[in-house]
């Protein structure tokens, strides 16, 4: 591992177990024995002798002008080392994913309740507690700006960002159109949907342990979704050359999005500079809340027109999107909505358009399935509400006007890959039911609406299913320069031939270093391959987000390993003094189908590390035309899964116990079986969650709920067994065929949950979460 | 703050007359949420888990005396037969471990509307037992909650126990949350049959500043039952019946509007869970057959 | 505040222990023990679970002085040396480990389930372990793991 001078105890590992398998194989995870043992190195477990303790005072209020600031107090309090403002801020003041736009330390105004104002540095946790509440800060309350759809137009209200540019409070606007904008349909059916704000809710808390190094830089230990975008904003705001500050990623306890945002980054490597003495920083549940972004809530607009046969004749949408307070993935969010907004369906006419606003609410930003979520639960509501209409079932109608490869999409895409939706859905209605409740047998109480909490016997119990086909672009789009890094060496260690992996692509449970070890392995002939901890220290790998690190930086591993074969091949060319033609390496072996066995690679190694960096990048992406939202290839590859969902639901009381929740997803190449099919299982629940009980209630810019006594997230008890059928249509395009898989679950779980509820009740459900308030009509 | 370990009850009661701003501590789960979020700071903690006189149940002349340190994994596997109603409530309390820890004399002592040891009690008509240096003295649980998390208990006092009469006929305890499982309750209610003295016992969760009974609903069933001549001929119960003790237990409710739910809903669904329990209390005692578990 | 308890079987001493911290704290951040996670610290997580004298708990609704005297097994006492306890071993061989953040409390919360209960029912393991949240693998894959768990104690 790299050997840092003060490195922190409990410093990531190298992965080194032995375990086999290649691609398409099941190997287990090489971090699976740390983990059960308790020791796989987390960034909240971090710890240097010496160490201070963090803390971040934030503003209580949504809006508010800030008079002045004073620390003396704070500072006085025996066992405080450092109490820091914006003014203490070494860089620039600002940073952001896409526009950057948030400050790092609140200046003279604060736009969100929870928004970072000052930082304390002490020697106990419960000290740095105590002194932030002794920082006096002056603040004069603002009217906050809450409802998004006038923030978009109403010219009238206070410019939150008047930097911007952008009229109002619009942080993107985004209009796809193509075909006839006057056309008539047979039938016609509408409704306005609306979702209510996801948290992430990842397990392992915002955390990370920043040492000053003796070159004026700073090592910072954390955990991220993106060591580089981190490294580069955090940089910024200290003022420092990015090969000063260097990342190292710990263990990390999920991220789902929450993590591609700065949290503690910049605050814990001032407080270390500051002081000169480790530091370390963890947010608790309640500031979680506050301390990362969350998935935009969204009201959404939808017509569809359709003929009397069932084919979609067009397409009308308006979806706004509450980006809360800073831009974060707000513009990413409009890009993936309106781009995607037509869902898996072949629509000839369509005029979409999507609005992101700034607001005093809590700042949105990416969250599993981003942009891509919100339309669904609108499209999805409008097949089975077209199907209705028609008398036409809901599945026959998916499959009439489910696009195909070949199909043009709305933005002019052409899928040049497969894209077998009628195949998913069909394989979905195929799927075994889960067997029918038996009114005359004795239930057990766990098994109804309600568990263990004894509110039905099987009173009222009505059973629903329903069916949800999703489409998700995967990777970075509209133009980016997508690509990953990859460190790959080869050496002879106790007379075996050991590669190691190196990347700065996080592992965030994903299961990315099994991923990696299987590529190296299958490309490599070698059984033995290392991961080493995601480090700055080699290139830029992206994110772990959009479902892209299989594709891109597995492509990246495979084109090092690629590379370090070559070599190894020049190698035993040069050794054997002639060339062979058909050389491959099977079991640390260099074999021929000519010459069968020609050396072991440990002999041509010798004492020799062959390494190879190579950068792997999808082929180009293009913008969205601003007016029409035309382009030749908006995003690199995109994604289908379908669901079907089994629901009973006491419809007295509207409660809900999901009996079944079924996926078929089409995953181009199933590098690691097993893997994926927990991806889609865990996607699937926190999609369920949305639909059902996730719902983080802000009302005037105030989070109602920030804990896990409020928010709520699904229970093993909540949660169904769940069947998943996986194709392979390779696409063409991507290293060994894959196609993203993280995403697409989430996607399609929620509303196929709400279609089922909706056919258990026959009742409209516009909301996600559908909370027993809606489901029984006392909402209000 | 300091930290004291009560090694008996008169330890205890010693240390919280010289000082009654010290918070007791028992399962801890509450009092630790509050530490752990910054909510509270008490000059001290006065830890009650090795006081031996609140550490057990007993019983005596069909009075069945719960310790105020006796988890709700002890009242599960232990009362069930006995305290079928604030088993059952014990059973909907959090999760496996918190049961393990938590105490109905925390729950009490906490006096949360949503407490869900709170319904069972008060539809069993319990007795909550307070002690201090000054001497023990009893209170019937629905005079013991006084306000929003506020109850009758003196600065100076411990809660030592609760007293229940062994049950006479079927209890029923049912909640209402948004998931589940680990859930805190939109809305709870418990209903208790006592045909010893020809009475229904009811209580509600969630559904006003205190846990409260229905009164006019217990009198309304009760009333019913003895007309009909029912305790001693169980027939179906009228469909007329159940409905107007749901209506009844609807309209004891004075519920407010929050984060779990609206309190058009509450009173909605205490409506639904008093038809509900009602129902299973009497198949109960009309077939001598309980229903689920 | 001086403490001191056995943990996993071995005894420990914690010195100056502030009075508000949690047992949960001064396991991860005195005894050196961060085995056991801090995953919301309000009892609701179950990630935090530990054995507290036999009976498992949420160690960050545990103050600490209520461990003096104490013997408390965690995570990382399961294992037998090398050899995983099948619990453990059934997790990793289940992939019922994503990030692994939930896994420390599930499997000492397992791991009481199939002592108590060798051949717990499916309604059972979920009752179970209603307390311990996972975000990332939807459940379904611990179910197997508790299952597997389960039959291998049981030919052992
Ligand atoms: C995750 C989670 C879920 C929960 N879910 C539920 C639920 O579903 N239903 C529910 O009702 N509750 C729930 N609770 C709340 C809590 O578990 C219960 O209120 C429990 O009964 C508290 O008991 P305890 O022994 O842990 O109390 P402690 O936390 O030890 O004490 C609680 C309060 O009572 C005082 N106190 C304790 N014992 C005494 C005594 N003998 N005399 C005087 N004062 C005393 C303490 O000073 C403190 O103020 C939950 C808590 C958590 C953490
Ligand atoms: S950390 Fe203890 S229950 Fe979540
Ligand atoms: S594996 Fe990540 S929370 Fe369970």
């Amino acid at each position: 591992m790299s050997a840092h001078v003060n490195a922190p105890s409990r410093a990531p590992q190298d992965l080194s177990e032995s375990i086999t398998g290649g691609v398409g194989e099941s190997p287990s995870r090489p971090d699976g024995n740390l983990k059960v043992r308790g020791d796989y190195a987390y960034s909240s477990d971090l710890w240097a002798e010496d160490m201070l303790w963090g803390a971040t005072l934030r503003s209580p209020h949504p809006y508010a002008r800030i008079a002045g600031i004073d620390v003396g107090q704070a500072l006085a309090y025996p066992g405080v080392y450092a109490v820091l403002t914006h003014e203490d801020v070494p860089g620039d003041n600002r940073y952001g994913l896409k526009i950057v736009d948030q400050p790092v330390l609140a200046e003279d105004v604060v736009r969100f309740r929870g928004e970072a104002v000052a930082l304390v540095a002490a020697d106990h946790p419960e000290t740095a507690r105590r002194a932030v509440e002794l920082i006096a800060v002056d603040y004069e309350v603002l009217d906050p700006v809450t409802d998004p759809k006038r923030a978009a137009h109403d010219g009238t209200l206070p410019k939150l960002h008047p930097e911007s540019g952008r009229e109002n409070n619009l942080v993107r606007y985004q209009p796809v159109v193509r075909g006839r904008q006057d056309v008539s349909a047979d039938v016609v059916v509408s409704g306005t949907y609306t979702l209510g704000m996801q948290d992430q809710a990842f397990l392992g808390p915002e955390s990370g342990l920043a040492i000053p190094a003796e070159d004026g830089g700073v090592e910072l230990y954390l955990s991220t979704q993106d060591l580089h975008s981190d490294r580069k904003q955090t940089a910024r705001a200290l003022g420092l050359p990015p090969d000063k500050v260097r990342l190292t990623m710990s263990g990390v306890g999920g991220a789902f999005g929450g993590r591609e945002d700065l949290s503690i980054q910049a605050h814990v490597c001032m407080l270390a500079m500051h002081t000169g003495k480790p530091v370390k920083m963890m947010y608790d549940r309640e500031e979680s809340f506050y301390g990362h972004v969350h998935r935009h809530p969204a009201e959404m607009y939808f017509e569809h027109g359709a003929t009397r046969e069932g084919k979609l004749v067009y397409l009308k949408a308006r979806m706004y999107f509450d980006g809360g307070a800073y831009a974060s993935k707000t513009p990413v969010v409009v890009g993936n909505a309106t781009t995607l907004g037509t869902g898996p369906y072949e629509v000839p006419n369509v005029d979409i358009a999507g609005w992101g606003v700034y607001t005093n609410n809590p700042p949105c930003g990416a969250m599993r399935g981003l942009g891509a979520v919100q339309p669904a639960f609108a499209y999805e509501a409008q097949m089975d509400k077209l199907a209705s209409a028609l008398d036409m079932d809901p599945v026959e109608l998916r499959q009439r006007n489910a696009v195909d490869q070949g199909s043009v999409l709305h933005t002019g895409q052409k899928l040049d890959y497969p894209a077998p939706v009628g195949e998913l859905i069909e394989r979905a209605r195929n799927l075994p039911m889960p067997p029918e409740r038996d009114p005359a047998a004795e239930p057990d109480i766990r098994d109804l609406p309600g568990g263990a909490a004894n509110t039905t016997h099987g009173e009222d119990v009505a059973r629903g299913v329903g069916y949800a086909a999703i489409i998700k672009n995967v990777s970075y789009a509209e133009g980016a320069d997508d690509y990953s890094t990859a460190r790959v060496s080869l050496q002879a260690v106790g007379g075996e031939a050991v590669a190691m992996v190196h990347t700065a692509a996080a592992e965030v449970g994903q299961g990315l270093v099994t991923v990696q070890q299987q590529i190296a392995r299958t490309e490599l002939g070698v059984e033995r391959v290392n991961i080493h901890p995601n480090d700055t220290s080699v290139g830029d790998s992206g994110s772990s987000s959009a479902s892209r690190q299989t594709y891109i930086t597995g492509g990246a591993v495979k084109t090092a390993c690629e590379a370090v074969r070559e070599t190894l091949f020049e190698r035993a060319t040069a050794r054997l003094g002639h060339a062979v033609p058909d050389l491959t390496i099977v079991d640390g072996k260099l074999v021929s189908d000519s010459h069968g066995v020609l050396a072991d690679v440990v002999d041509i190694l010798g004492d020799e590390v062959i390494e190879c960096t190579r950068e792997y990048h999808h082929r180009p992406t293009y913008p969205l035309d601003p007016e029409t939202g035309q382009s030749e290839l908006v995003h690199v590859q995109h994604a289908f899964s379908v669901h079907r969902a089994v629901v009973d639901v006491d419809t007295q009381l509207g409660l809900v116990k999901v009996v079944a929740l079924d996926c078929v997803q089409d995953v181009g190449k199933s590098v690691n079986p097993d893997a994926i099919v927990g991806q889609i299982q865990g996607g699937a629940v926190q999609g369920m969650g949305l639909a059902v009980m996730e719902e983080i209630q802000v009302s005037d810019g105030l989070i109602r709920n920030p804990s896990f006594t409020d928010y709520l997230i699904p229970t093993i008890l909540d949660t169904p067994p769940m069947k998943v059928d996986i194709i392979e249509r390779g696409d063409p395009h991507a290293p060994y065929g894959v196609r993203g898989v993280g995403e697409p679950p989430t996607i399609s779980a929620g509303p196929a949950v709400l279609a089922a509820i909706r056919a258990a009740t026959g009742l409209d459900l516009t909301h996600a979460p559908a909370g027993p308030e809606h489901i029984t009509g006392t909402a209000h | 703050m300091d930290f004291l370990r009560a090694a008996s009850l008169d330890d205890a009661l010693a240390t919280k007359a010289q000082r009654p701003d010290i918070a007791p501590i028992a399962g801890g789960t509450d009092l630790m949420v509050a530490i752990n979020f910054d909510h509270i700071r008490p000059s001290g903690l006065l830890d009650l888990t090795s006081v031996p006189e609140l550490a057990d149940w007993s019983e005596s002349g069909g009075v069945i005396r719960i310790g105020a340190g006796v988890p709700y994994a002890r009242i599960i596997s232990e009362l069930g037969e006995h305290l079928p109603g604030l088993a059952m409530a014990s059973r909907t309390v959090a999760s496996p471990q918190i049961r393990n820890r938590g105490t109905v004399g925390g729950n009490l002592a906490t006096a949360s509307p949503s407490g869900d040891a709170h319904p069972a009690l008060l539809a069993c008509a319990a007795e909550v037992e307070l002690a201090s240096v000054r001497g023990t003295r009893r209170l019937p649980v629905a005079e013991f909650f006084t306000g929003v998390k506020r109850s009758a208990a003196e600065p100076d006092e411990l809660i030592t126990a609760v007293h229940l009469a062994r049950a006479t006929g079927p209890q029923q305890f049912a909640k209402v949350g948004t998931r589940n499982a680990m859930v805190i309750s939109v809305c709870a209610f418990s209903v208790a049959l006592h045909p010893d003295r020809a009475e229904v016992g009811t209580g509600l969760g969630s559904a006003a500043p205190t846990p409260r009974r229905a009164v006019e609903a217990e009198e309304f069933l009760a009333g019913e039952l003895t007309s009909r001549g029912m305790w001693t001929d169980p027939r179906p119960l009228p469909e007329t019946v159940v409905t107007r003790f749901g209506e009844l237990v609807a309209a004891a409710a004075a519920p407010i509007d929050d984060v779990r739910g609206t309190a058009s809903y509450r009173r909605h669904a205490l409506g639904v869970l008093a038809r509900r329990t009602v129902g299973w209390t009497w198949d109960e005692y009309s077939t001598g057959r309980q229903t689920c578990a | 505040m001086r403490l001191n308890l056995t943990v996993n079987g071995r005894p420990h001493q914690a010195d100056e222990a502030w009075e508000g911290e949690s047992l949960l704290h001064v396991l991860r951040e005195r005894l050196g023990l961060p085995g056991s996670k801090n995953a919301c610290e309000q009892g609701e997580c179950g990630s935090c679970t530990v054995y507290l004298d036999d009976v498992p708990v949420c160690s960050c609704m545990v103050a600490a002085g209520q461990a003096q005297g104490r013997a408390v097994r965690t995570v990382e006492g399961l294992a037998d040396g090398d050899r995983l306890d099948a619990v453990q071993q059934s997790f990793v061989d289940s992939g019922a480990v994503q990030c692994g953040f939930c896994t420390p409390g599930l499997l000492v919360q397992a791991h009481d389930l199939i002592e108590r209960n060798p051949e717990p029912t499916d309604a059972e393991i979920r009752e179970s372990l209603a307390g311990n949240l996972c975000r990332c693998t939807g459940y379904e894959k611990i179910m197997d793991a508790v299952r597997l768990a389960a039959q291998r104690k049981a030919v052992s």
